[in-house]
C-alpha cells in the first residue's frame, strides 16, 4: 500500500486504514473461533450445532484431513507451477505409496520403515517418470497431460491385479494408538464434573507431521538455493535456463519431492483411514480442487486450499451429510468466479 | 462384376461354414449373465457373490436343462447407473436370456426398472436387498430368492431390547435404499418392544473418514446400530476403536459379515459380542449348511465361511438352474415357461426351505447371531436362534404393512 493510498484511506475511512480494518476482522474471527473451542457452550448453541463435541471434532478432523490433502497437493502444485503440466497420475502415486508402505510395514514389522519406504520408492518413481516420460515430451503440455491420464489408468489396473480389490488397513505401532484427552471441555455433567474432548492420538501426529512438512517446504523454497531456482523456474522457466541453471536437474528434484510426498501421504493416510482401489481418483480430485482453490504453483495456496476443502468436507459430513459433497464444489465455483487464478495464484 | 460374384461366393461359403456351428452353439450351451460389483467399495462382496454362483453351477454339474452353462460376467460399482449399464450390455450385446444380479440395494431397484423394458429376459436378484425392489411396483420378470434387508433383521430388535437390555440406540448407516430397509427391519421390532432411537446418522456410501460422525453420536445411548458394508464398515469400526468408542455395537447383516470379519486391522476388539441377524450364520451345524461350506471353500480365495453374498448368489443361481432344468433349457418362448416354473419353485437351500410370495420375493429362515472368536482365532457369527419362514411383511398384515410407508431416512421414527 502506497503512502498516497494510506492517506486517502485514512481520509475516507475516518481514522481506519484498510489494513487495520482487515486486521481487526481477523482478530475478531480468531477470538470467535477461540471462544467456540475453549468456552463451555450455552444450551442454545449446543442445540443449533448438535453438540460441542461434534463441532470441535469436526473441526479437528477437518484440520487433519487438510493436512493429508496438503501433503498430496503440495507436490502436485509444485510440479504444475514449474512444468505447466497437470500430472493426472498424481493420485496413483498416493495409492502406490500406500500399498508399498503396507507391504514393507507388514514384512518388516516396523511401521516407520513402511513410511520411509513409501517416500523413497515413490521419489524414485517420480524421477523415473520425469526422465523417461516427461523429458521426452518437453514443451508439449497437452500430450504430457494425456500421457499422465494413460499412466494413471494403467497403474490403477496393475495395482488392482497385484493387490486385489480388498480394503487394507495399515497397522500403526502401539505408541500411536488410542485416544488422548485434550484440555477442551465439551460439556459439564449435572454433578459439575467436566467432560473433556478425547481425540485419536494418531490423527494429531498426522496433523503435526503435515505442519512440519509444510514449514519445511516453505523454508526449502524460500531459504535455500534449490528453492530459489524452483521459484525462479515457476516465474520464468526460459530465463532460468538461460542463466545457466540445469533446468532438468531442478525438474527432477521437484518431481522426486512431489511424488515422494504423495507416497508419504499414502502411507500416513492409509493408516488413518484405509487403502482400497479408487483412492487414487479420490485424492487426485481432492488435489485438483485444492490447487484450483489455492492457486496453481503456490505452496501457501495449497495450504489454504487444503484447509478450506478439509474443513468443508468434515463439517458438511456432520451437519448435512447428503449434500456435503456439494459444499466442496461450491467453494471451487465461488473461487473460480471471484478469483479465477486461485486465492494465492498469480494472474498470468 | 467378377469381384462381386467372388465375394458373394465367399459370403455363402462363410455362412455355410458358420451356420451349423452357430446352431450347435445355441443347442449346446445356455448363456447366463452374472452381474456383481467387481469394482468400487463393494469389490470384495461382489467377488464372494461370484464364488457363491459358481458353487451352485458346479453343484449342478455345470449344466442347465441339459445345456452347458456359459457365464457372461458384468461388473458394476454399486451405483444404480453402473448396474443398469452392465445389465444392458449383458442383455443387449451378449444376448443373455437369464441374468443373475445385481448385488447392492439401489442397483436392485434400478435393474428391476430396467427389467420392465425387457419382458423377454428373466432376471433373478443377486444379493440386493432393498424392500422396494419387489414390494412396491414390482417387475413381472424379476425374482428374488434371497430375502430383503428388513427380513434379515427378524428377531434382532427384540433380542437387543429384551436380552441385551438396550433401551436407547443410535443408528449409523449408509445413505441408500438397502440400509433404509435394514434400519426399518430393526426398528420395526425394537420400537415395538419399547426402545427409542434418538439419532440417526446417514453417511454417503464410500465415505472414508467417520471420526466426525463418531464424535457427533450422542453420549447417552446404550448401543450403536451400524448398517455399513465392505470397506465402509472396516473404516468405521477401526476409527471407532481408534477414537476410544465404548458403547457396544449392534450389527446390520453385512456389517458383521465374513467380508468384514476377515479384514486386516484392528476391528476385532469392538466386534466381539456384537449381535446381528441375517440370512446365514457361520456356526450353523445343519448338514446342508456344512456341505455348502465345504463346496464353497473349493473356490479360489474363499473366506473361512461363505458370506451372505455368496449365499444369496448361490441361491439365486441355483433357482435359475432348477427353473431351466424344468423347462429343459428352452427359453425360445421369451422365457414365459421359465418364469411360470420359477414362480412355483420351492426348494431346500443350505439355510432351509425357500419359496416365493406373489411379488416373487422369498420367504425363508433368518438367523440371529453374535460375533465370537472361532477356534483358530478367526471371527465367526455364532448362531443364537433361527426365526423360521420370515415373509416380506414381517408377519404383519399386508395392507397394514403397506400403510407404514416406503422406507426412507425418516421412516420409521421413534425418538
Amino acid at each position: 500500500m502506497s503512502l498516497l493510498d494510506q492517506q486517502r484511506a485514512s481520509v475516507e475511512g475516518g481514522g481506519f486504514t484498510r489494513r487495520q480494518a482487515w486486521g481487526l476482522f481477523w482478530l475478531l474471527l480468531a477470538a470467535i473461533v477461540a471462544w467456540l473451542i475453549f468456552a463451555v457452550w450455552p444450551a442454545w448453541l449446543n442445540a443449533v450445532l448438535t453438540s460441542k463435541k461434534a463441532f470441535v471434532s469436526a473441526v479437528m478432523n477437518g484440520l487433519t484431513l487438510a493436512g493429508l490433502y496438503f501433503l498430496v497437493a503440495s507436490g502436485f502444485t509444485l510440479v504444475f507451477g514449474l512444468m505447466r503440466n497437470v500430472n493426472l497420475a498424481h493420485g496413483s502415486l498416493y495409492l502406490l505409496g500406500a500399498y508399498i508402505g503396507y507391504e514393507v510395514g507388514a514384512r518388516t514389522g516396523y511401521w516407520l520403515i513402511g513410511v520411509a519406504a513409501g517416500f523413497v520408492v515413490l521419489a524414485i518413481v517420480g524421477v523415473l517418470m520425469q526422465v523417461l516420460v516427461f523429458r521426452r515430451l518437453e514443451g508439449d503440455d497437452l500430450r504430457q497431460t494425456l500421457v499422465t491420464i494413460g499412466i494413471s489408468i494403467v497403474a490403477a489396473d496393475l495395482m488392482l491385479a497385484v493387490w486385489g480389490g480388498q480394503t487394507y488397513q495399515l497397522a500403526t505401532p502401539e505408541w500411536l494408538d488410542g485416544a488422548v484427552t485434550l484440555p477442551i471441555i465439551t460439556a459439564v455433567r449435572s454433578n459439575g464434573a467436566s467432560v473433556f474432548l478425547t481425540y485419536p492420538f494418531y490423527r494429531l501426529v498426522v496433523l503435526f507431521a503435515a505442519v512440519v512438512i509444510g514449514v519445511g517446504l516453505w523454508l526449502m523454497l524460500n531459504r535455500t538455493r534449490v528453492g530459489m531456482m524452483i521459484r525462479a523456474g515457476v516465474d520464468d522457466r526460459a530465463m532460468l535456463s538461460a542463466s545457466g541453471v540445469n533446468v532438468h536437474a531442478v525438474f527432477a528434484i521437484v518431481f522426486a519431492v512431489g511424488a515422494g510426498l504423495a507416497g508419504f501421504a499414502g502411507v500416513v493416510g492409509g493408516s488413518a483411514l484405509s487403502v482400497a482401489p479408487g483412492e487414487d481418483v479420490r485424492y487426485l480430485l481432492a488435489s485438483l480442487v485444492v490447487v484450483i482453490v489455492g492457486g496453481m504453483g503456490s505452496i501457501t495456496g495449497a495450504a489454504i486450499g487444503a484447509l478450506l476443502i478439509g474443513l468443508a468436507e468434515q463439517i458438511g459430513l456432520v451437519y448435512f451429510p447428503t449434500y456435503g459433497v456439494v459444499l466442496t464444489f461450491v467453494i471451487m465455483v465461488v473461487t473460480l468466479a471471484i478469483r479465477p487464478q486461485g486465492i494465492m495464484g498469480k494472474a498470468r | 462384376m467378377r469381384l462381386h460374384r467372388r465375394s458373394l461366393l465367399a459370403l455363402a461359403l462363410a455362412t455355410g461354414l458358420t451356420a451349423p456351428s452357430l446352431a450347435l452353439a445355441q443347442d449346446d450351451t445356455i448363456k447366463i449373465g452374472l452381474l456383481a460389483t467387481f469394482e468400487g467399495p463393494f469389490t470384495v462382496l461382489g467377488e464372494d457373490g461370484e464364488r457363491g454362483a459358481l458353487t451352485a453351477i458346479e453343484e449342478l454339474g455345470g449344466t442347465a436343462g441339459g445345456k452347458k452353462i456359459e457365464i457372461v460376467k458384468g461388473s458394476s460399482d454399486a451405483s444404480p447407473d453402473s448396474a443398469v449399464r452392465a445389465a444392458r450390455k449383458l442383455v443387449e450385446q451378449d444376448g443373455v436370456k437369464v441374468l443373475v444380479g445385481p448385488l447392492s440395494g439401489d442397483e436392485g431397484i434400478a435393474v428391476k426398472d430396467y427389467a420392465k423394458t425387457q419382458p423377454g429376459v428373466t432376471f433373478l436378484n443377486g444379493a440386493s436387498a432393498a424392500q422396494d425392489t419387489t414390494f412396491r411396483d414390482p417387475a413381472e420378470n424379476f425374482f428374488r430368492f434371497g430375502t430383503d434387508g428388513a427380513q434379515w433383521m427378524a428377531g434382532l430388535g427384540t433380542y437387543a431390547f429384551n436380552d441385551k437390555g438396550y433401551k436407547n440406540v443410535a443408528v449409523v448407516a449408509e445413505d441408500y435404499s438397502f440400509p433404509y430397509t435394514q434400519v426399518f427391519g430393526f426398528m420395526a421390532e425394537f420400537c415395538k418392544a419399547g426402545g427409542k432411537v434418538p439419532s440417526k446418522s446417514w453417511v454417503p456410501i464410500g465415505n472414508k473418514d467417520y471420526s466426525s460422525v463418531i464424535a457427533a453420536l450422542p453420549d447417552d445411548v446404550d448401543a450403536i446400530y451400524v448398517a455399513l458394508g465392505g470397506a465402509d464398515a472396516v473404516n468405521f469400526l477401526s476409527q471407532y476403536q481408534q477414537s476410544g468408542g465404548s458403547a457396544p455395537l449392534i450389527g446390520g447383516s453385512i456389517t458383521v459379515d465374513q467380508t468384514v470379519l476377515t479384514s486386516q486391522g484392528k476391528t476385532r476388539d469392538v466386534l466381539i459380542g456384537t449381535p446381528a441377524a441375517g440370512p446365514t450364520a457361520d456356526t450353523n451345524d445343519a448338514p446342508a449348511w456344512l456341505a455348502f461350506t465345504e463346496a464353497y471353500k473349493k473356490q479360489p480365495n474363499a473366506f473361512p465361511s461363505p458370506s451372505l453374498f455368496a449365499h444369496a448368489y448361490y441361491i439365486n443361481m441355483k433357482a435359475a438352474i432348477l427353473g431351466l432344468n424344468e423347462v429343459k433349457g428352452d427359453v425360445s418362448d421369451g422365457g414365459a415357461n421359465l418364469r411360470a416354473a420359477l414362480s412355483k419353485l420351492s426348494f431346500d437351500t443350505p439355510t432351509g426351505k425357500v419359496s416365493l410370495d406373489k411379488n416373487r420375493n422369498a420367504v425363508a429362515d433368518i438367523y440371529l447371531t453374535e460375533v465370537v472368536e472361532g477356534p483358530d482365532g478367526n471371527l465367526l457369527n455364532k448362531l443364537i436362534k433361527v426365526v423360521p419362514q420370515v415373509n416380506q411383511t414381517l408377519g404383519i398384515d399386508e395392507a397394514e404393512f403397506k400403510a407404514l410407508g416406503a422406507v426412507s431416512r425418516d421412516n420409521p421414527s421413534c425418538e
